[in-house]
């Protein structure tokens, strides 16, 4: 079920590259699970700003966002007392898992990673990012998860490389129920691949432009493979985000 | 007490609110935030004969006070739609308008005949999507093409027909009366304007489909000028719509011309919009002593 509440902020910081906001909210609390998107009202802009939640803590959920134009710059100015109008928890996310599962972020993918990690038993993740500046809750997924590989495209933090690489890697060291992804649109395919190469399932969070997030304006559909192989348009907010990487049509 | 109701072309509307096509889906959305009924009118997502997938995307883009969009009229068809959605719709309690779109006059012609059909109250005939080539717009920016789509779908149906008009025209009043003079029973107008965005980074247009349907805020006063332009020029009833985000905006609307008001873009943030516009709407109406809502259509008095 989803609602559209009034929250209050209990906790907020923003750095040069990340926001982060924690708000309460018992409703959306309850309901939130990984994998599901807020949409998140920026006063003086006419669109949400779609957003995963990375954590629930009791009552209370946090958001961790990328400050990347004039709409989330407005929000990472916001102060614990301040009210944001908040609509969700929105959208499909992971499945449940009750063996090992492979989590895999890339950058401002890492966050939904988290709150996955908060409910999954038993997890390992990859966590990829450009660079040691953009780093984020490597130390927060080393004590949910049993190993954590951390990857920079330039070396400055943990081990150089991409993370379809970790993924590879870790895939051949250990057996896994499941790897669960996201990130950037090309990490998620070459993770998809990595995992079918090694006969795993895979689930991945997709990113489009949004409106409504709810389903009803189209503007974010993507297509997708149906059971019968056909090209099907699915709502990235309602169907998604998180979709079968064996649906998604990677060229599309 | 102010009495909200209004008549859209023989359609009795409990108030002049109505979701606007493309931005309320077939309504299962926002029946889960209120009953359907609480809306004078719900207009169902443009349809088209058989069902198209719509443009790639991004299909949206932020803008100044608005936002583009390039759907493309992604649906399910006329035969999806009477399957799997007008059963349901039907049940709601509110008046339905169901929104078409074809490529030929006998399309046009085709839809309408199966569109008639019980639980349809108005036939909302699109001649100006800016979203798809060949189709739409390509009816809607000539009076002789306009008044040939109303034409088509008047003559096989006995639904009122209200047509939809495209603000991206030199005189929208001179295709108004040509479309009135085809048989329109109303008018519904302004559909968006064209509009282009683009990525700095990659200099390519934000939109897939290089440009979109400008709507919100920013084409309010558009739609007034266009409601007041085309009021003057026909006598059917017109549905108004256009950025329209509060009640005041509605009165603005009505008072240029509009017997009811659509609303659309608002929704995309605020699922409640349009309950809350009606609301908002008959608060002015009580603040300013008027007991008809009715009353307020072409009120307008120019300089």
């Amino acid at each position: 079920m989803e609602y559209i509440i009034n929250a209050p902020v209990t906790a907020a910081s923003a750095g040069p590259v990340y926001g982060v906001i924690t708000i309460e909210s018992p409703e959306l609390a309850g309901e939130a699970s990984p994998g599901q998107f807020l949409h998140i009202r920026c006063e003086g802009y006419q669109l949400r700003r779609p957003i995963s939640i990375a954590g629930v803590t009791g009552n209370r959920l946090t958001v961790i966002f990328e400050i990347k134009g004039k709409g989330t710059r407005w929000l990472s100015r916001r102060k614990p007392g301040d009210v944001l109008d908040v609509l969700g928890p929105l959208g499909h996310g992971f499945p449940e898992a009750g063996g090992k599962v492979l989590l895999v972020g890339g950058g401002v993918g890492v966050p939904p990673m988290h709150f996955c990690a908060q409910r999954l038993k038993d997890c390992d993740a990859v966590l990829a990012f450009r660079s040691k500046d953009r780093a984020l809750l490597t130390e927060e997924m080393g004590a949910l998860c049993k190993a954590v590989t951390v990857m920079t495209d330039d070396g400055s933090l943990g081990e150089k490389g991409f993370a379809a690489q970790g993924v590879a890697a870790m895939l051949a060291q250990d057996r896994y129920e499941a790897v669960f992804a996201c990130g950037p649109k090309i990490m998620l395919k070459t993770t998809f691949e990595a995992a079918r190469t090694a006969g795993v399932p895979c689930w991945v969070s997709l990113e489009e432009r949004m409106g409504c997030g709810l389903g009803a304006c189209l503007t974010c559909a993507t297509p997708i493979r149906g059971a019968d192989g056909q090209k099907v348009m699915k709502e990235a907010c309602k169907d998604g985000p998180v979709f079968r990487g064996e649906e998604v049509i990677w060229d599309g | 007490m102010v009495d909200m109701r209004v008549d859209l072309a023989g359609v009795a509307l409990s108030n002049p609110i109505v979701s606007a096509s493309g931005t309320f889906g077939f309504g299962r959305e926002y029946a889960k935030f209120y009953a359907l009924g609480e809306l004078g009118a719900v207009s169902a997502k443009g349809l088209t004969l058989h069902g198209r997938p719509g443009n790639p995307g991004p299909r949206i883009a932020e803008t100044p006070s608005g936002m583009l969009n390039s759907v493309g009229l992604q649906n399910p068809g006329v035969e999806g739609f009477l399957r799997d959605e007008l059963p349901w719709l039907k049940t709601q309690g509110t008046k339905i308008i169901v929104n078409l779109s074809a490529g030929t006059v006998e399309e046009f012609a085709q839809m309408a005949e199966l569109l008639s059909v019980d639980g349809v109250d108005l036939l909302e005939v699109n001649i100006s999507c800016p979203n798809v080539k060949c189709e739409g717009l390509a009816f809607g920016t000539r009076p002789e093409t306009a008044a040939a789509a109303t034409e088509a779908v008047k003559s096989h149906t006995h639904l009122p027909v209200m047509v939809k008009l495209s603000p991206n025209v030199t005189s929208i009043a001179e295709i108004a009366r040509a479309v009135e003079g085809a048989g329109a029973d109303a008018i519904s107008l302004i559909n968006t304007l064209l509009g282009m965005r683009i990525d700095l980074s990659t200099r390519r247009p934000i939109l897939k489909n290089n440009t979109g349907g400008l709507s919100g805020p920013a084409v309010l006063p558009v739609a007034v000028r266009c409601i007041h332009d085309v009021y003057a020029a026909v006598k059917v009833p017109l549905l108004g719509m256009g950025g329209v985000e509060t009640g005041e905006d509605a009165a603005e609307l009505m008072m240029a011309g509009a017997s009811a008001v659509a609303v659309g873009t608002a929704i995309l943030s605020d699922p409640m919009a349009p309950v809350r516009i009606r609301d908002e709407l008959k608060e002015f109406c009580e603040s300013h002593g008027i007991s008809e809502v009715r009353s307020l259509t072409g009120s307008l008095e120019v300089w």
